[in-house]
This record gives C-alpha cells, structure tokens and sequence, in this order.
C-alpha cells in the first residue's frame, strides 16, 4: 500500500522540495479507517485467543490454592506466592517419588544436549555425503529415508526395541539418544543436503584441487560456511527432543524419565489432593526451554519448522 | 554386459569410500530401521504374539480382533472427526490469518511470534492447559456461571459424547500458526502484479482471493494439508495429557491403542495390527499426494 503512494507523490514532492516548499499537514492516510478498525480489531482478538492458556498459567501458578478455588481462572492473583514454583520444581510427587520435576529436567537435559549433538552431526555429514560425493545407490537410501518421515513411529517402535536390547542399552539414556538420532535423521538430511547443495561448486572444486579429502573439507571449508544452518538444526532439535514424549516413555526407565513424561506423571496422577497451582507451575517450567529457544531465536524459528514441518 | 561386471577395477567399491564410511548411519537408519522395522512389524502383526513376538502365523486373526473391538473403532472414529474437523479449522483459520497478516500490517512480527508461539510447546503441555482451562469446577464454565448465566454447560473432557471436541481445541490451539506461517509464506509468493491487475479490473478482493489467489496457492495448500494431516495420524501425547483416553474409552485413538497394547496389555499382535492399520491411513494419505507431486510432473 505504502510503498504505491510513495510512487505516485514521488514526483510532486520531488518538484515541491526543489521550489523549497516543505511538506506540512497531517499524514494523508486515515489511521482509523473502518479497514484498519476491522483489521486489527480481529487479529488484537486472535492474538488475545492464543495468549489466554499463556496468561492462565501464569496467574494460576502464582496463586495459593484457597484463592483458586474461590476465584476464577482468568483473575490476576491477589497474594503472589512462588511456592508452587518451588514445589514443582523440588517436592511434587510421582508415585512414591517426591523430589520434583528437577530430577525430569535434569533428565531432558542429559538427553537433549547429546541428541542434538549428535544428530546434528551425524546428519550434517550424511547430508554433505550426498551434496557433494554422492555415489552410486545414494539417492536410493535417501529416498527409503525421506519417505521413513511419514511412516507412524508406532509401526517402528518394537523392532528398535528389540535392537536395543540386543544391545543391552534398552532402557538407558544411551539408547534414547540412539533413538533421538535415528528419528531426526530424515529432516536434518534433508536440511543440510539442500544447504550444501546451494553452496557454489566452484569451492569444493577449488578444494579437491588443493588435495583436500572428505573430512578436510567437511570441517574446514563446509562446516564454517554454514553456521547459520546448523543454527536452524539445533532450534529444530532442541525443542523437538524436549517436547518428546513418546520416546521418552517407551525407551527409558522411570528413574531417566524426561520432564515432559514426569509432568504428565505429575499431574494426571489419581492420588492425593490436587494442586492446580503447583500443576500449572510444573506446565510452565516444562515448557519454559522451548520458549525462551522460540523467543530468542525468532526468524530462525520459523526457518527451521518451515524445514521440519514434516516432521510433525 | 557380464563381462564387463567381471573385468571392472578391483576398486569400485573402495571408490569414494571415506563418502560411503560416512553414510553407514543413513543407510543403516534406512535400510533396517525404516525399511526392516516396517516389514517386520507388518510380518508379525499376522502373528499370534503375546508376551514376547514369536513367528506363530495365524492369518488374519488379529486383524478381525481388531475390528471387532469396540475401543478401536472409537479411535478410529475418534481420528476421522479430530482430523477432518482440524483440517477444515486449521486450514480455513491459518488461512484466514496468514490473509489478514499480508495486508502489510504493523506489527506483523509480534503478531506471528504471538500465533505461533504454542507450536513450540509440547503436546503434554498443551494438554494439560487446556485440561485445567476447560476443568468444570473452576475454568470456562464456572467462570460464565458466576457471570450470571447459571445453567452455561460446556465440559468437554467430562463428557463423553464431546470430548474429542475439547481434544480438538487444543490440537488448533497448538497447530494454527504453523499453518498460518506456511500459508503466509505461500501468500508472499505470489506476483504483486496479480493483486494490480485485479484491482485495475475492479475485482473485489474477497473474489481475488477466492478465485485467483486459492487456486494459484494449490501446491502450498497441498504440502500443508499432508503436513498436518500427517501430524493427526501421530496424534497421541495430547490426548494421553488431556483426558487419558477418557472418560471411559470416548477420547482413544489408535497410536494410544497401539501403544497400550504392545506395552500395558502385553498383546503384541494387537499392537502391530493397530499399528499396521496406522501405516495404510498415512499410505492413504501419502500415496496420492507423491503420486500428484512426483508422478504427474511428466504432463504438465
């Protein structure tokens, strides 16, 4: 819209500015047009609609739980307590374990931080393999690969759980890991393919002339030039490896739980009284990681989920 | 031709070797976790296999258990209404959106970071907000009450003829500023000179859109619809969060079936047919779409 009205003052301001004539008045665009009233009207209330489950677990999380059962869910707290914070964090109980969802944040770090790593890795080079030295049958395993995306985990899951245990690290973080790696696979190949690819030839050329090998070039010209895709790669895996549940649950032993199956543990469980409040604090703190990572990694974000949308 | 096999250098196979040494993670994840781990699953989902998978076949016994069971025929009910109804809203709302925020708005970053920031949390989460959201006793409906409206009913997850609809609220919740980026990126996509000629025609833009814009979006619109009708399929974690299945068996769906039997009920035949029946929905989803994408490139 704007930048049309400039083109077609463009000129006259031009003829104006040079006759020494200022440009004064109000801006000529009516800021409260009926458009714009309708416009924002309807995306302020969206934007309100996905920030209310945000707002309720705030307030709710800050509240004691005499005033949440007498006051409504959307009003503010009237005492700010951070006892259901601590709560959470150091005494909620699962089962006969009372030590709070720090043992299940823990955990998802000790988890995370290797299966971002390595996937990453792993995949990079795969990815690297099949941009610039591909050989023959290559795009055949890309190919099972890709289409490995869209098939059900549930329809993988006991074959890898046999593997495992053949392996004896059924159960460990070790094995989870292993998981996290095979199941990120795909998309981060994918990503890192097409990012290699899109580089010029001319450098890996200009490379294999100098009589750089494989991995001299992987990690002295490829690897620098891409940070900015690696960047995207670990936005991607990091929330994806926090947010999982299924892997968690079925390929580890409660005492390595995740914090998403501990929550989840934490609040669905059918004795004792219920904490709404310590719940909703537990909810936040979980969800806490991928939010700062979404907040502070911004454009980067929407680059990588617009790459590992399929990954569901 | 076989001759030339023979007399071929010794060191084909050692040709760019450090490349293939490199790929054995890939070829291994493919061939024998993808490729292995699917044909086996279907292979003993023709089992009788209890506690431990044993290669004892017995046709399609497990199959006709399965669609004789009450509870996954409420799954895959319960499926078929979460995702043609998500399809519709998320399609029809991230459109609808991604419309609005291409109006070269102010504002646009804090409104997409606000739309799109449930996708970052997890289905558990998203789950148990909206448990407590729309809990009876102190969320949406005890507040419209106390307003004043006495009899207000709206419990979804306590009432068993709607509670995949309260499922499906926080499915959207979560979903719709994905589609809505995706959408907006396909909008961004298109000529500027399309939305002039329009306007020099006296086109009204609810036309433009409906008629030109749509139309010309279809290979977006396509690869969002297999993205999320390929999320609905997984769907699991947040019904586990939100309801448990419940109340009673009315919220399951078939990845919960499929994980209840293979590691609860120690029915492992069970849980590779449900899952088996999981790979032909997505097949059914997927086929056509790679067919269209893939397949057809050779007539246009």
């Amino acid at each position: 819209m704007s930048d049309r009205v400039v083109l077609k003052v463009g000129p006259a301001l031009a003829a104006a500015t040079k006759a020494g004539i200022e440009p004064y008045g109000a801006k000529p665009r009516r800021v409260l047009s009926g458009r714009n009233i309708m416009l924002y009207g309807t995306l302020t209330l969206a934007a309100l609609y996905y920030l209310l489950p945000l707002y309720v677990m705030v307030v709710t999380s800050m509240k004691g739980m005499p005033e949440i059962r007498l006051g409504n869910i959307f009003s503010p707290p009237l005492e700010v307590t951070f006892e259901p914070w601590a709560k959470a964090w150091a005494s909620a109980c699962t089962g006969l374990n009372c030590d709070g969802l720090s043992r299940g944040f823990w955990n998802s770090v000790r988890i995370t931080i290797p299966s971002t790593l390595i996937s990453i890795l792993v995949a990079s080079v795969n990815g690297y393999a099949l941009a610039n030295w591909k050989f023959k049958g290559a795009d055949v395993f890309f190919t099972i690969l890709i289409v490995g995306a869209f098939i059900p985990y549930q329809v993988m899951i006991y074959p890898i759980v046999i593997v495992l245990r053949e392996m004896g690290i059924y159960g460990t973080l070790t094995g989870l890991v292993i998981v996290h790696t095979i199941f990120g696979m795909p998309i981060l190949t994918l990503l890192f393919r097409n990012y290699f690819s899109s580089l010029p030839e001319e450098l890996f050329k200009a490379a294999r002339i100098d009589g750089a090998g494989f991995w001299q070039i992987y990690f002295r010209i490829m690897l620098p030039m891409s940070l900015p895709i690696f960047v995207v790669a670990m936005i991607l895996q990091i929330t994806g490896i926090w947010n999982d549940f299924l892997f968690g649950v079925v390929f580890t032993r409660p005492e390595y739980y995740p914090m998403t199956v501990q929550l989840n543990n934490i609040v669905n469980s059918v004795q004792g009284v219920k904490e709404y409040n310590v719940n909703m604090a537990a909810t936040l703190l979980t969800g806490a990681v991928p939010l700062i990572v979404y907040f502070v990694s911004g454009r980067l974000f929407v680059r990588g989920i617009a790459a590992g949308a399929v990954k569901g | 031709m076989k001759g030339q096999v023979h007399t071929g250098r010794p060191s084909k196979l050692l040709r760019n070797l450090s490349s293939k040494i490199a790929s054995i993670p890939m070829v291994l994840t493919a061939v024998v976790i993808f490729l292995g781990g699917t044909v086996w699953t279907v292979v003993y989902s023709f089992t009788n296999s209890k506690l431990l998978p044993r290669a004892n076949f017995v046709g399609l016994d497990q199959y006709e258990r399965l669609w004789d069971a009450p509870r996954w025929i409420m799954s895959i009910q319960n499926l078929a209404i979460y995702g043609v109804l998500t399809l519709i809203f998320s399609l029809v709302m991230g459109f609808l959106l991604a419309a609005l925020m291409d109006q070269k708005i102010r504002f646009e970053n804090t409104f997409r970071t606000i739309f799109l920031y449930p996708f970052a949390l997890s289905f558990i989460v998203t789950g148990l907000v909206w448990q407590w959201i729309l809990n009876p006793e102190f969320g949406v409906q005890s507040v419209v009450r106390s307003l004043g409206w006495e009899t207000f009913a709206f419990d979804p997850l306590y009432n068993s003829d709607i509670v995949i609809y309260g499922v499906l609220i926080a499915g959207l919740w979560q979903g719709t500023g994905l589609v809505m980026c995706l959408l907006l990126a396909g909008l961004r996509g298109i000529d500027e000179d399309i939305w002039k000629a329009s306007r020099v025609d006296g086109i009204p833009m609810w036309k433009t859109y409906l008629f030109i814009i749509i139309p010309m979006m279809r290979p977006v619109f396509i690869t969002t619809l297999v993205i999320i009708a390929s999320g609905i399929v997984k769907v699991y974690d947040l019904v586990v969060a939100q309801t448990s299945g419940g109340p009673g068996i009315s919220s399951e769906v078939p990845a919960k079936y499929v994980y209840d039997y293979m590691f609860q009920a120690q029915n492992l035949g069970q849980g590779f047919a449900a899952s088996t029946m999981m790979l032909v929905t997505v097949a059914i989803i997927i086929v056509p779409w790679a067919y269209l994408e893939f397949g057809g490139r050779k007539r246009v």
